[in-house]
């Protein structure tokens, strides 16, 4: 156990804390502003509450599908004056979760999208039929009706943010991925290396397990 | 009272223009209930969506005691949404709302303090009889508990007219009755008027006073069940009161009569007075007897002799209030 020296714990400590940071502000930022595009993508699609031909298409078609189709490493890379230019500097967590929730947000969008879709429409139409409005029958019937796939959606996003930080760590954000990267692969440092993966699959395991709680909770399907 | 007149939708498809209603006008009075009967394709849907303006017609009206519904703005268009309350083929509650919450959601809309929701609510539930499911969420229920809860809530608002979509059409024969029966009782207690769309005449016979059958987006045939099952022309009558089994053609070569009679008539020895009085033998074919409501209905099938005085015998009949067709003649 002689790797363990107070200097390794304390850098894992740290480490551990990095992704946390990490994962936490791009997974606040990304849901709250994947959660409304998912929705305009849903509400203006070809047969949604309020299809808007043009909006949908530069949604969907150009801005999502563009920025899935660009690897994460690649988008991270070329992101990283543009984190310099929102928050100051391109090292450290915090710049790190710039370009994470712009890599992110697209793919939660999606998902939130398709859970939308699993509605049926016949829901919608009661609620249009009962005299809602669009913003009521969106609030009242759509979210809470897809809630259970939202949920979903949000456990499976936090689960990739974990693994897309691991990523970002090696370009200057810091985090487990920093760590497994300077002991394990310079140092070749084993027992480190193992650590690492240890923290990461701990948790994703918590991720999964609070978030399938949360989803049978809310689902009353 | 819901009045109709001349809806029409006509759909593009692609260059093609599809008319899916063809001048649909209707009046039923209020506390009537009134059947729409059509196969698939016959324009039910359409008309359903363009009666709750889910779909706005492209020309005609629709309007709840006089007070028009189409051409007002979506503002008034939300209020007028609900004068009509809809009760949906698979009730299409919110599965994230336990009943009492389903049956509140109209109200929630437009802010109704929550005591005056609770009230309400206990009230409608107590009206369909669910009191005690009030906390259940839609998965825990049956269909016609759900569909119970769906008629609930489309009372929430006190509408002036109920139009129910299929309402019975994913229930058992059961079931469907008492849906049937409570939709019956609720007329009674709210004089409210009722529109039911079905392809089930069982559900027309169970419930409705008339019945209008719709086909290719025109209503080809109107009226109060006994006048549409003495109307021998009409298809109502003999899919209402059909002939039981296939009904077996004739072997003899005597004319085949159909008769369909109501009321009194339905008492009274009609056969044996026509061989009585003409002095003829007359052979049942085939028949059916129906208690439909208060009225007794009948369809008869029979043959008479070659050599009988069929004109002599279809005038006394006819007089009779009986309607009569003759099928093969000689």
């Amino acid at each position: 156990m002689d790797f363990f020296t107070p200097t390794v714990l304390k850098a894992m400590g740290t480490a551990t804390v990095e992704t946390l940071e990490m994962v936490v502000i791009s997974g606040v930022i990304t849901i709250v502003i994947g959660l409304v595009l998912g929705i305009l993508l849903h509400v203006t699609g070809k047969g949604g509450l309020t299809p808007i031909r043009w909006m949908n298409v530069v949604l969907s078609g150009i801005i999502i599908n563009i920025t899935r189709s660009i690897p994460f490493a690649i988008l991270m890379v070329s992101l990283i004056p543009f984190s310099a230019l929102v928050v100051g500097t391109s090292i450290g967590p915090i710049a790190a979760s710039v370009s994470l929730t712009i890599g992110t947000i697209p793919f939660f969008a999606r998902l939130v999208e398709t859970a939308l879709r699993d509605v049926s429409s016949g829901k919608v139409d009661a609620a249009l039929v009962m005299g809602s409005t669009k913003m009521q029958t969106i609030r009242k019937v759509l979210v809470p009706e897809a809630m259970p796939g939202i949920i979903a959606a949000v456990t499976t996003t936090v689960v990739t943010l974990i693994g897309y930080s691991a990523m970002a760590g090696l370009v200057g954000g810091g985090g487990l991925g920093r760590m497994a990267y300077t002991y394990g692969y310079t140092r070749y440092n084993m027992p480190i290396m193992i650590t690492t993966i240890i923290v990461i699959v701990i948790m994703v395991q918590l991720v999964q397990i609070v978030g399938d709680l949360i989803a049978r909770k809310v689902d009353h399907r | 009272m819901i009045t109709v007149s001349d809806l029409r939708k006509v759909y593009q498809q692609g260059s093609k223009d599809v008319v899916a209603l063809d001048g649909v006008s209707l009046e039923v009075p209020t506390g009537k209930i009134h059947g729409i009967v059509g196969h698939s394709g016959a324009g039910k849907s359409t008309l359903v969506r363009c009666l709750t303006l889910l779909d706005q017609p492209t020309s005609g009206t629709v309007a709840v005691n006089g007070q028009e519904l189409t051409n007002v703005s979506s503002n008034e268009l939300r209020n007028a949404r609900r004068r009509i309350g809809m009760v949906f083929q698979h009730a299409n509650l919110f599965d994230s709302r336990t009943t009492e919450q389903n049956v509140a959601y109209p109200l929630e809309l437009v802010g109704t303090p929550k005591d005056q929701v609770a009230a309400k609510v206990a009230e409608l539930l107590e009206l369909v009889g669910l009191t005690q499911f009030a906390k259940a969420y839609p998965s825990q229920l049956s269909g016609g508990q759900r569909q119970r809860v769906g008629i609930a809530r489309a009372l929430t608002t006190d509408p002036d007219v109920l139009l129910c979509d299929e309402p019975t059409s994913a229930l058992d024969p059961k079931t469907t009755d008492e849906i049937l029966e409570l939709v019956k009782e609720l007329r009674d207690r709210l004089n409210i008027t009722v529109l039911i769309i079905t392809h089930e005449m069982h559900v027309v016979k169970q419930a409705c006073d008339s019945v209008s059958l719709l086909e290719r987006g025109k209503i080809v045939e109107t009226g109060s069940i006994e006048q549409v099952i003495t109307n021998a022309t009409g298809n109502l009558a003999s899919t209402l009161l059909p002939l039981p089994g296939d009904a077996p053609r004739a072997e003899g070569s005597g004319p085949v009569l159909d008769l369909l009679y109501t009321g009194q008539q339905a008492t009274e020895p009609v056969i044996s007075s026509v061989a009585r009085q003409f002095n003829t033998d007359v052979n049942v074919l085939a028949g059916s007897v129906e208690q439909l409501g208060e009225q007794q209905y009948a369809h008869l099938r029979l043959q008479l002799n070659a050599d009988a005085d069929l004109d002599a015998i279809v005038n006394h009949l006819t007089s009779n209030g009986i309607a009569v067709t003759v099928k093969g003649a000689k």
